[in-house]
């Protein structure tokens, strides 16, 4: 029968109901395209015909969607697909060797599908497990605290077909490990407190201007403010309309109190889209959740319809005639970029996530043309506390430039990883005093695009002021290698630089094939001019922060961790990239030639085992 | 009427009106910026960052009496509105500097053998190298794998060369009306493609009167049996350097 | 100023690797002027010379052409260890130009197609006289330092004689338009 599948799925019946279901949309292709992935496997180039015959888009566009997020697949890649996280901090757990146990015993190897197409094994960025890693996602659904007997267990289910549903519930367990709260996580919040508490939407927003509250997500700018402007700005065209949206595409390498706070803070979440949406005007709302908290959609709108029912959502909230508000959560497919406001805007409306330039500002122009206040998760839940219990208190807490508190999501070197929140302004040595670290030479905050701070620098403060973070703090103890960890996070940047601009799309390449070559020994004092011209080239140029701060911690790393870069530079003069004897492969394969006039006397060092460019790759 | 509003290039004062972006006025005013991914006939959106300018830097004076330059921040110029009393550096030695590593980013990611190339003589990256003393590409060559697509009858498709200013893309969506051409992948694997499902231009509506089959600043979208028709000598970038005509940057409409 | 300079002859070493000598004949296209510059110069190790080998004193080497062979790495090695300063002279020296098309194919694939012979298999020249392959075709930069480029294919006889007469005088070259040309 024509369009049934393998499987004996009807995908003509499946794209049917999907682009039904959302209306034919084209501003709702990401959704649509996801939905129709999770039912048939993969996205052939027939189904992509088909989705933009029902969504009247050009082809083009829908194949350019579809090969931008690395969770959508226009190959077959087996009816399990096996993402490994491959953040530093799940390196340092081992991921690299369970990987390659995985591989081994599936008779694969990293990024192939096997021979009867029933599993795939590959790597993707930070899954937001940091505290519970090594992490795997299995169909894009979490599996954490991988142990070898885990990966063997594993692997005879998959041998077995059995379904991933059926799989052991503890191997999907995500914990909160929540370690210290302070005002945010301890406060007492009951769903309806904030909303109940609302005045004016003036005063609403002189409250929140005079609490002090900062964008949480790093970049720090003043709620209150972005508040006013989207306020102020008017909607244009047909459908004129003001926007929330909550940025819940936490990407940033070993950040995951978003997660946190989706999981168990849900309502004071939404609750401050509510109270953003009463202000600026809005009655509708996003959540732009990352593709890989796909498996929180369902307790999420298990949530949202709670709150529906007790009237904290939809028409007259809480009785207040023309208080019209709805929240609707959009899945993201694995774009670390559309955590970029902008590129996260482009995605909402079904497109590539490619940063827009700017101005305008999406306070004036955001998602479909409309005034927009994109706030992160952090921000939106402080805002409903601010709401609920006032200003005055919030100001209180933190230091006079940074009011309030952060979450910080720690990994890494220490005894105790998971949530800790702090008043603005705490010292990086309490931090880690805080969760049991010993012998740190290192901590990365704010993630891959973040700060590198070394030891002498321990006495120095979370806070706008100091040290702006979003909340990634990665501990790294001496036995720990600087170096790779900022290989690590170079090739990070090229798995997600969306390509928009040259800078960032061929620099990113250009740094981690410098890296790789140090790395391979045969690096010299030429190749770090070139990182240096590079990372000068990246910051300058590029179109968007991505760009821009890609070539930190390279930067970072070389001027406080100098030595684990020069004791890898064995060339004083200039060595090739590649191997040269190993250039002769081919042609001793075909001549059977292996006399010394077939190899190159030069005295090479051989590459030195270590951490491959990716996890599972040969040594 | 009032005075016309002016911002300083590199010292010189550039009259704009309202709304003009700082490439705009500039190549108004005869004054060249070099760029590849803008063209004056569509929106700009500044990813080839060639056009990367120096806004409003500033001189302070220490206090032990040194002068110390605070550089301004950075824009592309196609996609930076001009402001009045503006100061841009764009001939300065970090910005070209910065233009030259751009090139030569552009040169080892596709695989330009110009000797070999219909659009040598005429391609605006080439043009732009010449005209920026760009010797050699100094980093490894990509030597990328692309396909050749010869499916259409008028119009050959070479990939290898193809910088992704997204100019056909704009064309063939905003003046021809077709989406003949759209980009796919992401990082180091974005790439063009067709609007088929073959992936073959030859399957889709693109006609070589189409804006898009005269819009690409190098050697991707070429019209068959038309090449190396101008001699060695007689090319655009032969008689004179790019620079020399900024107004008339556009790439020109081919003799079909 | 100019800084004095040394008053010996210089000695320039040329060589052609994968290239076609295209470049060397561009650099007779200097025509009389070559009367001026072994006034200057001396020629080591070169085509027009026919020494087999560099001196170990050599000032500057002169290369043409990519790198494609096991040959070509040793002679690239040779010219790099006795010269002060080494010239990438010509397209396939700079980027491997012509011959580096090849690299989009495997060369394993290349030379079952050549070296088929219809009925009889696949007869692949095998010699210890001859120089294996790289897999792929490699600019000089890949394989060791290069200090000038000079490109062009060829670069005319004018841009060469620009390029070594700002090189003798001790200045950094320049071309300018009409002497810069990758083509």
């Amino acid at each position: 029968m024509p369009g049934v599948n393998s499987n004996g799925v009807d995908e003509d019946a499946v794209i049917g109901e999907v682009l039904s279901r959302h209306q034919s949309d084209p501003t709702r292709l990401m959704q649509i395209l996801r939905e129709v992935q999770e039912r048939i496997d993969w996205l052939s180039p027939d189904t992509l015909t088909k989705v933009a015959e029902g969504t009247r888009l050009p082809r083009g566009r829908v194949e350019g969607v579809a090969g931008f997020y690395h969770f959508f697949h226009t190959e077959p890649l087996g009816r399990y697909r096996m993402l490994w996280s491959d953040n530093i901090t799940d390196r340092m757990a081992g991921n690299a060797d369970l990987m390659a146990r995985m591989c081994k015993k599936l008779w694969l190897k990293p990024g192939r599908v096997s021979e009867d197409g029933l599993v795939s094994v590959d790597t993707t960025s930070c899954t937001g497990l940091g505290d519970q890693g090594p992490a795997l996602l299995v169909n894009y659904r979490p599996v954490t605290r991988m142990t070898p007997e885990r990966v063997d267990r594993i692997v005879e289910l998959i041998r077995h077909k059995t379904p991933v549903a059926e799989w052991p519930a503890e191997f999907f367990k995500v914990e909160d490990n929540i370690r210290r709260k302070d005002a945010l996580l301890g406060a007492d919040f009951q769903p309806g407190d904030a909303l109940k508490a609302l005045k004016s939407p003036q005063e609403v927003l002189d409250a929140v201007k005079e609490s002090g509250l900062r964008g949480r997500g790093g970049a720090g700018f003043s709620t209150g403010q972005k508040w006013e402007f989207c306020r102020a700005a008017v909607g244009t065209g047909a459908h004129p309309a003001h926007y929330v949206v909550c940025n819940a595409d936490e990407g940033e390498p070993g950040t995951f109190k978003d997660r946190v706070l989706l999981s168990s803070y849900a309502d004071m979440v939404f609750e401050g889209m509510t109270v953003s949406g009463y202000v600026i005007g809005a009655r509708k709302g996003f959540v732009y959740l990352r593709g890989e908290y796909r498996y929180l959609l369902e307790p999420l709108n298990a949530v949202l319809e709670k709150r529906r029912a007790a009237k904290l959502l939809g028409k007259s909230i809480l009785g207040r005639t023309g208080f019209d508000f709805d929240i609707e959560i959009h899945l993201g497919a694995g774009a670390y970029v559309c955590g970029e406001e902008t590129a996260l805007l482009e995605s909402l409306e079904g497109k590539r996530g490619v940063p827009r330039k700017r101005p305008p500002f999406p306070v004036t122009s955001g998602y479909l043309g409309q005034p927009t206040a994109v706030n992160n998760v952090e921000t939106l839940a402080s805002a409903a506390l601010i709401a609920a219990k006032g200003a005055t208190w919030y100001k209180s807490i933190g230091t006079p430039k940074s009011a309030g508190t952060k979450i910080l999501s720690i990994s890494g070197d220490c005894e105790r990883p998971g949530i800790y929140e702090y008043p603005y302004g705490v010292k990086v040595s309490q931090v880690l005093a805080d969760c049991g670290a010993h012998d740190t030479q290192a901590c990365q905050i704010a993630g891959a695009s973040g700060l590198c701070v070394a030891p002498n620098e321990f006495g120095r403060r979370i806070a706008f002021e100091d040290i702006p973070t979003g909340g990634s703090f990665m501990v790294f103890d001496n036995t720990r290698d600087m170096f790779q960890v900022a290989r690590n996070f170079a090739h990070f940047f090229v798995h997600e630089s969306c390509g928009f601009c040259t800078p960032c799309r061929v620099g990113t390449t250009l740094l981690a094939n410098a890296m790789d070559k140090i790395d391979g020994g045969h690096g010299g004092e030429y190749d770090i001019n070139d990182i240096w011209r590079v990372i000068r080239t990246l910051k300058t140029a590029s179109h968007c922060g991505l760009g821009q701060t890609a070539g930190n911690c390279v930067a970072d790393t070389l001027q406080k961790f100098r030595p684990s870069y020069e004791l890898r530079l064995n060339v004083r003069d200039f060595e090739p990239a590649f191997d040269l004897d190993k250039a002769l492969s081919k042609m001793r394969e075909v001549t059977g030639r292996d006399d010394p006039g077939a190899h190159f006397h030069i005295a090479h060092r051989k590459s030195r085992a270590g951490i491959g460019t990716k996890a599972g790759d040969p040594a | 009427m009032s005075d016309p509003k002016t911002f300083f290039l590199d010292e010189e004062e550039i009259p704009f009106e309202e709304g003009q972006t700082i490439i705009q006025a500039a190549l108004s005013a005869g004054k060249f910026i070099p760029h590849l991914c803008y063209h004056p006939e569509f929106k700009p959106h500044g990813s080839c960052k060639l056009c990367t300018v120096r806004i409003d830097s500033r001189t302070v004076t220490t206090e032990d009496g040194q002068s110390v330059k605070i550089p301004g921040r950075a824009a592309a110029s196609c996609t930076t509105p001009a402001q009045e009393g503006q100061h841009v550096e764009s001939e300065v030695p970090e910005i070209l500097d910065l233009r030259r590593t751009l090139v030569q980013m552009l040169l080892v990611e596709g695989n330009h053998y110009c000797p070999s190339c219909e659009k040598s003589g005429k391609c605006m990256l080439q043009g732009l190298a010449y005209d920026l003393g760009v010797m050699d590409p100094h980093f490894p060559q990509y030597f990328s794998k692309r396909e050749v697509d010869a499916s259409h009858p008028d119009i050959l498709l070479d990939f290898n060369r193809c910088i992704l200013c997204e100019l056909c893309v704009r064309a063939s969506a905003e003046v021809d009306k077709k989406n003949v051409f759209a980009l796919s992948g992401r990082g180091n694997t974005k790439h063009l493609i067709c609007n088929s499902e073959s992936g073959k231009l030859g399957d889709t509506n693109m006609a070589a009167t189409d804006k898009a089959a005269d819009v690409c600043p190098v050697g991707v979208i070429l019209h068959k049996r038309h090449g190396f028709e101008v001699p060695y000598g007689q090319r655009r970038f032969d008689i004179a350097p790019i620079s020399d005509n900024p107004v008339q940057y556009a790439p020109v409409k081919e003799q079909v | 100023m100019n800084a004095p300079l040394p008053k010996r002859k210089l000695k320039v070493a040329t060589t052609s690797l994968a290239g076609c000598f295209g470049c060397h004949m561009s650099f007779l296209d200097i025509d009389e002027r070559i009367l001026d510059l072994v006034e200057l110069v001396e020629f080591d190790r070169s085509p027009i010379t026919d020494i087999k080998h560099c001196s170990p004193d050599c000032d500057i080497g002169i290369i043409e052409g990519g790198v494609c062979n096991a040959e070509n790495v040793h002679v690239l090695h040779e010219f790099r260890k006795n010269c002060k300063i080494l010239i990438a002279m010509g397209a396939c020296a700079i980027n491997g130009g012509l011959p580096a098309q090849r690299n989009s194919l495997d060369i394993r694939d290349i030379l079952a197609a050549v070296y088929a012979q219809p009925g009889r298999g696949v007869h692949i020249p095998n010699d210890p006289e001859i120089p294996l392959l790289l897999n792929e075709v490699h600019p000089l930069h890949e394989v060791v330092r290069i200090d000038y480029f000079l490109p062009g294919c060829p670069p005319s006889g004018d841009a060469i004689w620009k390029f070594l007469t700002d090189l003798l005088a001790g200045r950094t070259p320049t071309l300018g338009h009409g002497l810069i040309h990758y083509d």
